[in-house]
């Protein structure tokens, strides 16, 4: 042996940085740094984003009341394209996509070969045989693993593309005046490609919210410069930048579940009896049994089959105020029927909102008589109430706007 | 002549934590020891002015927090400090780092993977669900599956509940994990080669398998089923060294009464009509006991400190077939300055973790093969640590103690004893190797205690200086170790037991064979166990 040299490899020496920032800045850090106020920044999948700005409750209300700008770079991307990109996606999720056409969006999952659901997410199908997957959890060896056989090429794409969430009522109004022209003929989950400085801006009608809204995705390098059209335009519309705490509330009363929160997903899950199907996460609806095979889908049918299905994921409405996050959900206040996972007050619904993970029967065949035990913790003494629960469809809240195309003010 | 209630021979960890339940139990209790110092392969000796080393165990993981309570050994002393994490350095001039942020980790492996770095998670995953699956069985007695006596029944109900707890999924991987290599293992989550010859490490330590040989997925959970406060799979440095460890609990043996005689080596057990009834030492002194407890390994205690014609052939014949093979070395260094690695960043984390130079599982495997032919190898696999760049108490301001444990190392050279000049030519392969990363470390050597498995066997009196007194094989597992029928810390003599790492659970510095065994003495000299908690809850 002699001594080793010095690495050549440029690209991996570079990267060798990557430690002196543990948290990653989005591409979008630097404008939202410079509105930072109160300094809670919180990790979202290693990337240091914003909880919140200056204040949750009216943060909540720009998405509800004006326009709010929301940093989703962090979420994790793959493109997937090929000759066999529909055909490998088909498998892959459990939703029809040959029914999904270019230019359009539509939110799915997907399941390892026992059915278990590893992560949900939206499928943007930007081209008839190029896809864009969006999803919080990273699954790069399950894609390629999966792709063989297929003529289809995976990459993951998180780190090159910029992401923004334009969210609430006057955010077509907002993108109108900034130059987004037929903004307003763009209906729920349509995708369109709008011209930003050298390149393009790929828009969806899509977001987090239950309210009118978009997402913008932007090559990396022309992040801020679309920051800035959108700041700039956004002066007479109210525009706001929001963090994940205000994001929350919205995502609650819209009724929408958050991977490794409302369920744990298989690749997480150090407890095998913690994995859940697609009709225990409440979305079974997705389960489209007329397309040919998808992975999991015989597990799926032999549990719908033999009724083996354990669980199922409720929306509650619950007496009073106090929301009751992680508390434990009771039959006739006696026999434990599951846990609550995300729980809000909505200010919009006036109501006290959850989301629940109940076993069956509970939830199922027994819907009544149910009661969630709260502890409310003030000033260092408990107060236990135990409140009625009623199931109730979701989304909590329906915004009209949501789905109005064109939108009222545009 | 004063009698004993139990003698145990050999302060090591094991023999040390035997002693201090049975102590607590109320039983009168001396600890012999060879040694002037005390400790075994848990020590640390200052044996260059100014420089406390960890002689031969270095990093601390397995010991077990509830034995820790139980012995109330951080009153006596016992701090243990996480580190990082650690790095192999490639031959061509990078690192591949461990960090302990996992997004971080995550980052780096992309640097060579784009797709090992997303493959971690459900790696880590499945390695979790298994050390969660063999964790509480560390603290249990093996059951007997040929015996019918309730407690064994009881423990094979639990056994077989644990089994039938598990999805088809999960059984699969537990075989699987039980059998397989560690290289099989990996290639089925990783296609770089650099971070599974990272990974592999803690499949082949202490073990005289190569990354290739079955069994050594085994070994890799083994070193993953530890904990730091509750951290499954974390590693620290005891501060002041690994001889803390054996300091604290000799300290806390004391301090409920027993007693502790160094440079006192044993001979034989006294046994009288198949009953041991105390040790004779190297001099002839007689010591009386009413139980004598063995910290030395299965083969030591039995083939040399008992008459073989005390003992049944087959029982004989197992122990002398028992696989404890010497495959380890180690180099301790004293450092007047603090080594400096160019590929590293300045500052890097790195520093203060485990640090390798063999950058694929085929080096390993050709580094075992040289064990093979009897020779130590050419280009070893080094486990290196700094514990002074997070333990100021080991030496000066400055000034560094590195520990270099080195695979692979014959317990004899292509069939002879190992010489003087054999000894000098291993340290040589592990020094080179450094040098090759580190400019001028030659130059900042201090002292140097080089360790092949004749300096491990002459001093710490494990058989071929294996580290874990036996392999971590499945054969010798469970109810297996050390042997099938004697897997309950008793052996075919009345009142002699064993209490090292030859028996269940195994090696590493753990200390249950040694609580384990105290329960069982304790149970058979109908003494309370109340003071003996049982293993933490895995929920």
């Amino acid at each position: 042996m002699t001594v080793v040299p010095p690495l050549t490899d440029e690209k991996r020496r570079a990267a060798q940085k990557h430690i002196e920032t543990i948290r990653f800045e989005t591409p979008f850090h630097p404008r939202i740094a410079a509105l930072m106020q109160t300094n809670d920044w919180y990790d979202w999948a290693g990337y240091k984003s914003a909880n919140t700005l200056w204040a949750e409750e009216l943060e909540y209300f720009a998405i509800r009341a004006q326009s709010a700008l929301f940093d989703i770079s962090p979420m994790v991307k793959y493109r997937i394209e090929g000759p066999d990109a529909e055909a490998f996606c088909n498998r892959l999720t459990l939703r029809d996509v040959s029914k999904l056409r270019p230019g359009r969006v539509h939110y799915t999952a997907w399941c390892d070969d026992s059915g278990h659901v590893l992560d949900d997410g939206t499928l943007f199908r930007l081209a008839d045989t190029r896809f864009r997957l969006c999803c919080q959890e990273r699954h790069l060896p399950w894609l390629l693993d999966g792709a063989l056989g297929f003529d289809v090429a995976v990459t993951e794409e998180t780190e090159e593309i910029a992401g923004l969430a334009l969210q609430g009522p006057t955010s077509c109004a907002l993108l109108k005046a900034a130059g987004f022209d037929g903004i307003e003929t763009m209906k729920p989950f349509d995708i369109r490609d709008f011209g930003h400085e050298s390149g393009s801006v790929t828009v969806s009608r899509t977001g987090f919210t239950g309210d009118l809204g978009y997402e913008l995705f932007i090559d990396t390098p022309l992040a801020l410069s679309l920051w800035d059209r959108l700041w700039t335009a956004g002066e007479l519309y109210g525009i706001r930048a929001i963090g994940n705490a205000a994001l929350n509330q919205a995502r609650i009363e819209a009724g929408l579940i958050v991977a490794n929160i409302d369920f744990i997903t298989t690749d997480h899950a150090l407890r095998a009896d913690r994995v859940r199907m697609p009709d225990e996460t409440g979305l079974g609806w997705m389960v489209d049994l007329k397309k040919g095979h998808f992975n999991g889908r015989r597990a799926i049918e032999d549990a719908r089959r033999n009724n083996s299905i354990r669980h199922v994921l409720v929306g509650l409405e619950i007496e009073g105020n106090v929301p009751a996050d992680h508390a434990i959900v009771y039959h006739r206040k006696k026999r434990e029927a599951g846990v609550i996972t995300s729980a809000a007050w909505s200010p919009t619904a006036k109501r006290n909102l959850a989301i629940a993970s109940l076993e069956r029967p509970y939830g199922d065949t027994i819907t009544e008589d149910l009661w969630v035990e709260i502890y409310a913790l003030h000033e260092l003494r408990y107060t236990k109430l135990m409140k009625r629960a009623t199931i109730v469809p979701r989304p909590f809240v329906k915004l009209p706007r949501r789905t109005a195309t064109p939108p009222a003010d545009c | 002549m004063k009698r004993w209630d139990a003698v145990v021979i050999g302060a090591g960890h094991n023999g040390l934590v035997n002693a201090c339940y049975l102590q607590r139990a109320g039983l009168d209790v001396l600890v012999v020891e060879k040694n002037d110092w005390i400790g075994g392969a848990a020590v640390s000796r200052e044996l260059t002015p100014g420089f406390t080393y960890s002689n031969c165990s270095y990093v601390c993981s397995l010991f077990r927090p509830e034995i820790m309570r139980d012995l109330e050994l951080p009153r006596y002393g016992l701090q243990v400090i996480p580190y990082e994490g650690g790095a192999v350095f490639t031959q061509d001039g990078d690192y591949l780092a461990a960090y302990h942020d996992p997004h971080a980790h995550r980052r780096e492996i992309a640097r060579f993977s784009a797709r090992d770095a997303e493959a971690y998670e459900r790696y880590a995953r499945d390695v979790t669900r298994q050390c969660r699956f063999i964790q509480p069985l560390l603290m249990r007695t093996a059951p007997d599956p040929a015996s019918f006596r309730p407690r064994d029944l009881s423990e094979l109900v639990y056994l077989g509940r644990k089994f039938a707890g598990m999805s088809a999924e999960e059984l699969q991987l537990t075989v699987r994990f039980w059998t397989m290599s560690i290289s099989d293992f990996l290639d089925e989550y990783f296609e770089t080669d650099v971070l599974k010859a990272y990974l592999a490490v803690s499949g082949i330590i202490g073990t005289a398998l190569g990354p290739m040989s079955p069994g050594t997925a085994y070994v890799l959970l083994h070193h993953y089923m530890g904990e730091v406060d509750g951290a499954v799979g974390a590693w620290g440095f005891a501060r002041g060294g690994m001889g803390s460890i054996t300091r604290a609990l000799a300290d806390s043996l004391r301090a409920s009464g027993g007693t502790i005689r160094t440079e006192a080596e044993v001979d034989h057990v006294l046994i009288r009509n198949g009953k041991a009834e105390g040790v004779v030492l190297a001099g002839g002194e007689e010591i009386r006991a009413a139980r004598v407890i063995s910290n030395a390994d299965v083969k030591r205690t039995f083939l040399k400190f008992v008459d073989e014609k005390e003992l049944p052939e087959p029982f004989v014949k197992s122990v002398r077939n028992f696989k404890i093979r010497g495959s380890s070395g180690k180099v301790n260094i004293a450092l007047d300055s603090m080594p400096q690695f160019p590929a590293l960043p300045e500052d890097s984390p790195c520093l203060q973790g485990d640090m390798h130079f063999t950058d694929s599982i085929e080096r390993m495997e050709r580094a075992y093969d040289d064990w093979k032919a009897g020779r130590w190898s050419a280009d070893p696999m080094i486990d290196m640590v700094i514990p002074t760049t997070l333990d100021p108490t080991m030496a000066a301001p400055g000034k560094h103690f590195m520990s270099c444990f080195s695979q692979y190392c014959p317990p004899q050279v292509e069939g002879r004893d190992w010489t003087d000049a054999d000894r000098d030519a291993f340290a040589e392969t592990v020094i080179s190797q450094i040098a090759d990363y580190s400019p001028g470390f030659r130059d900042r050597i201090v002292h140097m205690e080089v360790r092949t498995p004749r300096e491990i066997e002459a001093e710490v009196g494990l058989t071929e200086g294996n580290i874990f007194q036996g392999e971590l094989t499945f054969d010798q597992l469970l109810f297996n170790r050390p042997v099938p029928g004697y897997a309950q810390y008793r052996s075919p003599v009345d009142g002699l037991y064993i209490c090292g790492s030859s028996t269940h659970p195994g090696g590493g510095v753990m200390g249950a064979p040694g609580r384990n065994a105290a329960a069982e003495i304790l149970r058979d000299a109908s003494k309370s166990t109340r003071h003996v908690s049982p293993a933490y809850d895995v929920i």
